[in-house]
């Protein structure tokens, strides 16, 4: 079967966050009063192929913690969706 | 005395490191990050740069590499590795250290001179000093803003794992003196042996008088002369 899983990864709550402070400032600047906070993640996208949802979870599972994010300092979550044949 | 210095795609300190090792009187050979083999060196070495471009985070594709499996024997047993800037990253992306390096506190790339005190001299790397020393060493980094668990910090400085911090000129580790805002201040660590060292400023930028100091030589002589017998170093090497 054919997935595609798209990933989110997110820094901890405890980690701060340069780049996101930093755009959270320029929106306030620009006159966005009401932003109190930004994040910065990623969101990835991974198509591949597996005998079926419960494996394909477990290789995403895996690929998640051993690389996609660094879980010292980042959390991830993803959702999956099978892939029609097009 | 000979070093490997390990290249991976987009180390840029590669050659400055060889050089820095060669004028310090030892040998020093180029180590492709597709060699499977780390045989043969008294010392590794993983340099700063730009492994992989830093894409996801940086050195989280170059712990992957075919020469990392060998490297993490060799730091197994015993034997003494230093990564330095993005070198320092990859061994934490691959375990051999604890922690993970932020984005620097004000977003800022920062290049710069700046002080290190000397916390640890039970590393190969820091045999050759005294507890309370004051280096001064280059620092060219974004994410150098060292981070561990609450839990982990506190066992770091327990077992005096914490081999540098950012100081100011009197030796003190004081806010003002943290430039990117590392957690105590730390500049570098090493694992529980203490054979593992990581440090995010430059030592084999600070090997020639010619180029602004020599206090980066005193790492590289360190580790020489712990190869040799354990046997401390002097100041003049």
């Amino acid at each position: 079967m054919k997935y595609v899983a798209y990933v989110d990864v997110q820094l901890k709550q405890s980690i701060l966050d340069p780049q996101g402070e930093a755009v959270r400032s320029a929106l306030v600047q620009m006159g966005y009063g009401g932003v109190q906070k930004v994040r910065i993640g990623k969101r990835i996208r991974v198509d591949l192929e597996a005998a079926n949802e419960a494996e394909c979870r477990r290789i995403m599972d895996e690929i998640c913690s051993q690389i996609l994010a660094n879980p010292t300092m980042e959390t991830y979550e993803y959702e999956i969706k099978e892939e029609s044949g097009k | 005395m000979k070093f490997g210095v390990i290249v991976f795609p987009g180390s840029n300190c590669d050659r400055d490191c060889r050089n820095a090792i060669e004028a310090a009187g030892f040998d020093a050979e180029f180590i492709w990050h597709r060699d499977t083999s780390v045989a043969g060196y008294d010392c590794l070495v993983l340099p700063g740069g730009y492994s992989y471009g830093d894409y996801l985070r940086p050195g989280a594709i170059a712990r992957f590499s075919p020469v990392m499996d060998s490297v993490v024997e060799y730091a197994r047993d015993g034997r003494p590795v230093i990564g330095i800037c993005n070198g320092f990253q990859i061994l934490l992306e691959a375990g051999l250290l604890p922690g993970a390096m932020q984005r620097n506190v004000g977003t800022r790339f920062i290049c710069d001179r700046v002080r290190v005190r000397i916390e640890s001299t039970r590393t190969p790397f820091t045999s050759g000093c005294r507890e309370g020393d004051v280096l001064t060493l280059p620092i060219a980094h974004a994410d150098g803003n060292y981070y561990a668990d609450p839990q982990t910090l506190a066992e770091l400085e327990e077992r005096g794992q914490v081999v540098f911090r950012y100081c100011n000129e009197l030796g003190d580790a004081t806010p003002e003196a943290n430039p990117n805002g590392s957690l105590n201040n730390i500049a570098g660590v090493s694992n529980e042996a203490g054979n593992v060292v990581g440090m995010m400023p430059h030592p084999e930028r600070a090997c020639e008088a010619i180029l602004g100091g020599t206090d980066g030589r005193r790492i590289f002589e360190s580790v020489a002369e712990w190869v040799r017998g354990g046997v401390r170093v002097g100041q003049d090497g």
